[in-house]
């Protein structure tokens, strides 16, 4: 865009002129975004055309001014760098297009971070010392049961799913329709975990026996003379309920991981152990398994952090009640319910904390299988 | 080809349904604002002037000099947590009018969602409304402490207001013996619904005390018609608020006043024996076999909308008796035109009536609970002042009331202008001799909101059980800070 097209002579006059004429765009550019920005931004703007139409006229105009104004800042930028000596170009033109995306990390997610920690040790009660927080939480009951809980899903979840999605990638590896019987066990993952918990809630939900029964489970209870059973009002069902419902959502996404993994298998290798004479179930254990032992690994720790950070379910279904506490709805409470900013952000630390181990587990596991070096 | 449109389909098919389930997730609860006082209402206060006070002739300086027109063409913000376009913004929206049409100043009413929150931000962000309502008492001595209110007392025509307010409101709306807030509309939450037809097929008579209300019970039970009891408590986010409310009501009737407000402010244990004493009758009902509808799993499990759904069973009642505030009629006819009594035949009032949740000790009076919204300033402009004081007057009450769902905090509002149920629960609120306003509300969310809420739940998952562990827990969950 900025190649000075001009040879030899006039060269420095023709570069001072493409580098004017670039600055010039370019502050045209940034210009008409910020003009657009104010647009965006003035509530009367889009009234004169109805309700409807403002509404469908400011989101294109969101659309277009977003990627569109990204894209053009990019050539702008990039153009501008070109008029650099091209030393100093080399070094800068990667950042040019790095910083961008650094810069948004930076804002929403290390310094809301940084913001969080400090905060967890400086917002505390009165008369309490630094770790206050942090001593608080580890003596209120509803915490510890909330930690209890948090180690019981972490203990169920992430291994019930992988056995489960390592058992249906190995067998639907058989059967004729493959791709169908899979999407089934595929489909929940696409649901969100709010919409999964509302469904789980009808078909766990309990009428008075004798009634007729609205959820599923009951329902087929009942209908066997049996009495229904109020799956998320007695403790300790109701975690186990609940957990039913995590390992629902994850189930699909170990089975296709897992199954890709399996795919890659040579063929060779089974068939070589099964002339050895191996049986099926050693061909799994002995040969199978140990070949995706990384994809396994990166299956269970993805399900471990979301394990760790589950809330949705808990807070839709019980909302903490009755023992079914964990961390994140805890801090979600001490947040907006108590306001009790200390407390949720040690809570938060807490829970970055726990999941940091895994992380790097999951990093490491990834690297040797040469992936992210 | 057609192998790979399958998972699409049923990929788009999952997220069209999560998608639906999303929308009914969320939802916000709120439970009754509260605080009790005692009042000093006896009932034969001084006569005010106020009703039907010509322009001019009011007690309050400022909408004097507003009703003479002084700021004419001036412009007040208010802002309130009524719902965007319900019958309630609709109706305080036509309360403002005659002010606007006395005093031709423009008061603009912006009912907004999410209020609290949305409030919360203004106030921080430096850009308060004029006028705020707020339902607790606990919130506006939080703002009055961030200095972010009008102290009223300087300025307002206090000794006025303590004459109208009913219910030890001015008490209520002061902040380190400052007012700071006007009430203005009530919610009394003492009464038990029954179906009247089934109380006189059955020889029934609504209870007056304690002991016949047991006897009551006992006597639904030994006729065979089913539990004598709706009780529910589940709530979304607020499960348990419905057993808090009980426990307060209670507490009114086993124990003086200042017992009551010694709790809530935390100046007793929040076990103490009386309290204890309180969750031992509220046990009596809750927890005596046969007495609670479903037993204490229909309590936990069931929405409190859906509480009173076998009172209205086909085959008769089968549930008879059930203590929630006048808003819980609007749940009886889910799904049906509740106005029409071919499609709905409980018609309120008619069909299905309250009486009085009875006393325990008669040394104790008439309490009743209840919770009540104020409004707070934000801003010191005399044109804001007018309509604050304004507020403060009976006909600030008069088109809401005519309109119906409405509750003066005003006393000096005629009786007789109120139609049902406000007029009893009037009549109720004039004759009581404490009103409690809801506890809950008052006490620190970690509790009020928090582990008050959670223990009522154990409480009732344990079927009455371990009550003293129960209490102890709330106790050692009070903040110290």
């Amino acid at each position: 865009m900025s190649e000075a097209v001009d040879v030899q002579a006039p060269v420095e006059t023709g570069r001072r002129w493409t580098a004017l004429r670039d600055v010039v765009i370019g502050a045209g550019v940034i210009f008409i975004i910020w003009l657009g920005l104010r647009v965006l931004r003035d509530p009367d703007a889009f009234s004169g055309m109805g309700p409807l139409a403002g509404k469908l006229v400011q989101a294109l105009l969101a659309l277009v001014l977003g990627i569109g104004g990204i894209w053009a800042l990019f050539i702008v930028v990039n153009a501008l760098v070109e008029h650099l000596p091209a030393r100093i170009a080399v070094v800068i033109r990667p950042w040019v297009f790095v910083l961008p995306a650094l810069a948004v990390v930076g804002l929403y997610l290390v310094y809301p971070a940084i913001r969080t920690i400090i905060q967890s040790f400086t917002d505390i009660p009165e008369g309490g010392g630094a770790l206050s927080n942090y001593t608080d939480a580890f003596t209120d009951p509803a915490v510890q049961i909330a930690l209890r809980n948090n180690v019981i899903w972490l203990l169920v979840a992430p291994m019930t799913a992988v056995v489960i999605g390592l058992a249906f990638a190995a067998l639907a590896d058989r059967v004729k329709h493959e791709s169908l019987a899979k999407t089934f066990v595929f489909v929940p993952l696409a649901i969100s975990m709010v919409g999964a918990s509302v469904i789980w809630g009808f078909v766990y939900a309990w009428r008075v026996p004798g009634q007729p029964q609205v959820g599923a489970i009951n329902a087929v209870i009942q209908f066997f003379g049996g009495e229904p059973i109020p799956f998320l009002f007695e403790i300790p069902i109701n975690t186990f309920a609940m957990i039913v419902i995590m390992i629902w959502l994850q189930v699909g996404f170990a089975m296709v991981i897992l199954s890709a993994a399996i795919k890659g298998v040579p063929v060779e290798l089974t068939e070589a152990a099964r002339i050895d004479g191996a049986s099926e179930l050693q061909n799994f254990f002995k040969i199978l398994v140990p070949s995706i032992r990384g994809s396994i690994i990166t299956v269970f720790t993805t399900v471990a952090i979301a394990v760790l950070k589950v809330f949705d379910i808990v807070f839709v279904l019980t909302g903490g009640n009755l023992k079914t506490e964990v961390v994140a709805v805890r801090m979600y409470d001490a947040m907006f319910r108590f306001r009790n900013f200390g407390q949720a952000t040690a809570m938060a630390v807490i829970l970055f904390v726990a999941v940091v181990p895994i992380m790097v587990i999951n990093v490491r596991n990834l690297r040797k299988q040469g992936i992210g070096q | 080809m057609n192998k790979r449109k399958w998972p699409i389909a049923l990929i788009a098919l999952a997220l069209l349904i999560a998608a639906c389930g999303d929308t009914g997730a969320e939802t916000t609860t709120t439970a009754g604002g509260g605080e009790e006082t005692t009042t000093t209402a006896g009932g034969g206060e001084e006569p005010t002037t106020t009703a039907g006070a010509p322009a001019g002739e009011t007690p309050y300086t400022e909408l004097n000099a507003a009703m003479a027109g002084d700021y004419e063409g001036a412009s007040v913000e208010i802002v309130a947590q009524w719902a965007p376009d319900g019958a309630e913004a609709e109706s305080f929206d036509l309360a403002l009018q005659p002010f606007r049409d006395a005093t031709g100043i423009d008061v603009a009413f912006e009912p907004t969602v999410e209020y609290e929150t949305a409030l919360q931000v203004r106030v921080d962000g430096g850009n308060p409304p004029d006028l705020a309502q707020i339902a607790q008492p606990g919130k506006m001595a939080q703002y009055a402490e961030a200095g972010a209110l009008i102290n009223l007392s300087d300025w307002f025509n206090v000794e006025q207001l303590t004459a109208d307010l009913c219910c030890g409101f001015v008490d209520l709306g002061s902040f380190d013996g400052s007012l700071y807030g006007v009430f203005y509309k009530t919610d009394v939450k003492s009464i038990v619904w029954y179906p009247i037809q089934g109380f006189a097929d059955n020889g029934y008579v609504p209870p007056t005390t304690w002991e016949e209300m047991i006897a009551l019970s006992d006597q639904i039970i030994a006729d065979g018609n089913g539990n004598p009891w709706c009780i529910s408590i589940e709530s979304e986010a607020a499960d348990g608020w419905v057993a808090t409310d009980w426990m307060e009501d209670i507490l009114l009737r086993t124990a003086p006043p200042e017992i009551y407000s010694q709790w809530y402010n935390h100046e007793i244990p929040f076990n103490h024996p009386e309290v204890l004493e309180a969750a031992e009758y509220m046990s009596q009902i809750w927890f005596t076999p046969d007495y609670a509808y479903g037993g204490n799993t229909y309590i936990n499990a069931t929405f409190i909308g859906n509480t009173q759904d076998p009172m209205f069973d086909p085959a008769g009642p089968q549930c008879w008796m059930q203590k929630q505030a006048a808003w819980i009629p609007g749940f009886w006819g889910e799904n049906k035109d509740f106005t029409d009594p071919a499609e709905w035949p409980n018609q309120p009032g008619e069909d299905v009536g309250f009486f009085y949740f009875p006393t325990i000790e008669p040394e104790f009076g008439q309490p009743v609970l209840g919770a009540a919204d104020m409004f707070v300033m934000f801003a010191d402009r005399p044109e804001v002042r007018a309509l604050l004081e304004y507020l403060a007057t009976p006909e600030a009450a008069a088109p809401w009331i005519e309109r119906g769902g409405f509750l003066a905090a005003n006393k000096t509002v005629p009786t007789d202008s109120y139609s049902y149920p406000n007029d009893e629960l009037a009549a109720m609120t004039a004759e009581a001799t404490t009103f409690g306003f809801d506890a809950s509300d008052l006490m620190p969310a970690d509790v009020g909101a928090g582990t008050f809420w959670s223990g009522m739940v154990d409480w009732v998952a344990a079927n009455g059980e371990g009550t003293e562990a129960i209490f102890q827990s709330i106790e050692d969950s009070w903040p110290t800070g």
